[in-house]
């Protein structure tokens, strides 16, 4: 678990590759580790987008019209929850439950958690995103 | 002049809404004017509507400010607010603010008041007392101390603290483990990330203490992967209390080594099961395990292993330093002590309320909340996370409390509370209970893997069918859930019936149904 969170971290998806060498250091078979990758949803078997957006779906973001949000978001990015633009600078990810209830809807942004998120701040965060690209 | 100490929570909530960008503008401002300033990063004070606050230290106490965004602070600066100069920002002294001083803080006492990683700051507000008399105790008289303040596990299932350590402790084994459930996923809790934010020395000090009462050498924090801000403070912390000797190979002169890891996990809602947390910290699938043996005998690699929620585990120290008899003084009938309450979704006020348990959902709703949002009326609240039952208005009476909460159908969980307004159609958040439990199953068991997936299905049939059908699609969905209650492994396929049958018995009309569709047998 150690090895894979760090791989996922240093690369943001854990390649096929990385299963036989690391299975040869821990001394399991290539099937339990795996295993153990496709258990977690963090481990990502496709690198991301440059920019993951990453919206939390859970009862109180919800509650606090998080469904409204992840249609806009859907529609602005083009995306459906799970996919990544064909230019690689978005994906697309449900999480549920950022620990930021009190401050629903939450979303993280690249590294940003972000609370009280609009459609409109939405528009704005993503629009800066493409233009630091450009 | 003296220096002006100026706090700024550092808590993810906090940052969520702009607080670094405000840190920041103040540091640009407070230089370009000359002025000299400490900026400490707090924790929040729990008032999310007010976040991100700040407050100033005067000679008359601190004075707080919010909600502040960054283009407030030179206009601040003119109001002379480093005085408590009049704004229409200005809050007044944080103590003084209804929702606060409402409060029983005893495990959150600390949290926004101090600077989260300053020993001196913590020990001058009370810590490391509760660690001190542990230290001069015997193991028994400490697990006995905790037994006769009643506290039940904070994380959800209630079980007395106390009588867990004693299981522990009176297993024998050369090697015994302290296991910190830092994986917080329930929707609508964030308690715990508070803590391990604004004051992780309580929740080292705690584990601390568990480790000498049950002779224990080490301690793992599971932490959950979306809490950065949380893995950076305490990583922080555990290296301030080894260096001060609270941590290492002589703990405050006890000759007894403790030390303890953080580990992260991987984003499986299943997790903060016990025993899928333990599967996972032993570097395999979370996949969850029979019952017995329980963890307090055969736990982390076979050993025995004390298993605690963080909220658990940062109560410890308070009844250490004032004694099972004070803690016990507060709450209702078997559900005894404060309980860390977390107010969210819809509601206009959303944030941490320390209460004595047997508070009323009313409260907290409306004298703490305020009420929905979004103004319309209240519909429903859902108590306990995702697997916790869903409540009509008419039943807001209801005390927070194990016992009364577990005759009505529901459950206190890790005590959060997510508010719906008018708008929300029940069915969908049933179906939605069920589709979660799918998504989260860790397939160990039939009723839960397969149940909950069947359960979706049967409610997307239940929705659409017409009048003659729906009572047959009622009859299977109540089948369904009888198998998952008493059939599955753990809590997950265990629970997830409760919002589901809620929804059913208090809400029928959102499924089309009569009121009279979901009778009790």
């Amino acid at each position: 678990m150690v090895i894979l969170r760090r791989v996922q971290d240093a690369l943001g998806w854990v390649p096929r590759g990385a299963v036989p060498v690391i299975a040869d250091i821990v001394n399991l078979s290539r099937a339990e580790v795996h295993g153990v990758v496709s258990f977690y949803h963090d481990f990502r078997p496709e690198p991301p987008g440059r920019t993951v957006v990453r919206l939390c779906r859970a009862e109180s973001c919800q509650a606090a019209g998080g469904e409204a949000l992840a249609d806009h978001v859907q529609n602005r990015l083009g995306l459906k929850f799970g996919q990544t633009t064909r230019d690689g600078s978005f994906t697309l990810e449900a999480v549920y439950c950022l620990g930021n209830c009190a401050c629903s809807p939450a979303a993280v942004i690249g590294d940003e958690l972000i609370g009280r998120l609009t459609p409109d701040r939405f528009d704005q965060i993503i629009a800066s995103a493409e233009r630091v690209r450009r | 002049m003296n220096s002006t100490t100026v706090f700024i929570p550092r808590d993810s909530g906090a940052l969520s809404l702009g607080a670094e960008r405000v840190a920041v503008a103040l540091m640009v401002e407070a230089n370009r004017r000359r002025l000299d300033l400490t900026i400490v990063r707090n924790g929040s004070r729990g008032l999310y509507w007010l976040e991100p606050m700040i407050e100033v230290a005067t000679p008359q106490g601190r004075i707080a400010y919010g909600p502040v965004a960054a283009e407030d602070v030179a206009l601040l600066l003119d109001a002379d607010f480093l005085h408590g100069g009049d704004h229409r920002l200005r809050l007044g002294p944080p103590e003084d603010i209804p929702y606060l001083r409402k409060q029983e803080r005893l495990t959150f006492a600390r949290v926004g008041v101090i600077d989260p990683l300053s020993l001196e700051d913590y020990r001058a507000h009370g810590g490391y007392q509760g660690l001190t008399r542990a230290v001069s105790m015997k193991p028994e008289e400490i697990v006995e101390e905790l037994v006769l303040s009643g506290l039940r596990g904070r994380g959800g299932a209630g079980f007395p603290a106390g009588i867990k350590w004693r299981t522990t402790l009176q297993a024998a084994s050369e090697q015994k483990y302290i296991v910190c459930n830092a994986d917080e996923g329930d929707s609508g809790t964030f308690s715990d990330r508070m803590i391990m934010e604004g004051d992780p020395l309580v929740l080292l000090e705690g584990m601390t203490i568990a480790a000498l009462a049950v002779g224990a050498t080490r301690g793992f924090i599971y932490l959950r992967s979306e809490y950065p801000h949380a893995l950076r403070t305490l990583s922080e912390a555990i290296a301030l209390a080894e260096r001060a000797g609270y941590l290492g190979n002589d703990v405050c002169g006890s000759g007894k080594a403790f030390r303890i890891d953080v580990r992260v996990g991987a984003g499986a809602y299943i997790c903060g099961e016990e025993t899928a947390m333990l599967e996972s910290l032993e570097g395999k699938r979370g996949m969850v395990r029979f019952k017995p043996p329980l963890p307090a005998i055969a736990g982390l690699f076979g050993r025995p292993t004390v298993v605690n929620n963080v909220i658990t585990l940062a109560t410890v120290p308070t009844i250490l330093e004032r004694g099972g008899n004070f803690y016990k003084g507060y709450g209702m009938g078997r559900s005894l002590g404060t309980l860390p309450i977390q107010l969210a979704g819809n509601v206009k006020r959303p944030g941490l309320i320390e209460k004595a348990m047997g508070v009323t959902l009313r409260e907290l709703v409306y004298d703490f909340g305020g009420g929905t949002a979004s103004g319309r009326p209240l519909r429903a609240v859902q108590v306990g996370g995702p697997l916790g039952a869903y409540f009509p208005e008419s039943m807001l009476d209801l005390p927070l409390d194990y016992e009364t909460l577990a005759a009505k159908g529901g459950l206190v969980g890790h005590g959060g509370i997510v508010v719906f307004d008018d708008t929300v159609d029940m069915a969908r958040q049933a179906r939605y209970a069920m589709e979660f439990c799918a998504l989260e199953s860790c397939g160990k068991c039939t009723p839960c893997r397969i149940g909950s997936t069947r359960g979706v299905e049967v409610i997307d049939r239940l929705i659409a069918a017409r009048d003659g059908e729906k009572q047959r699609a009622v009859a299977l969905l109540r089948d369904l859930c009888d198998t998952m209650t008493a059939g599955s492994l753990c809590a997950l396929g265990g629970l997830t019936p409760l919002p589901v049958t809620s929804a059913l018995r208090h809400f029928p009309e959102d499924f089309g149904l009569p009121a009279t569709a979901w009778q009790e047998r």
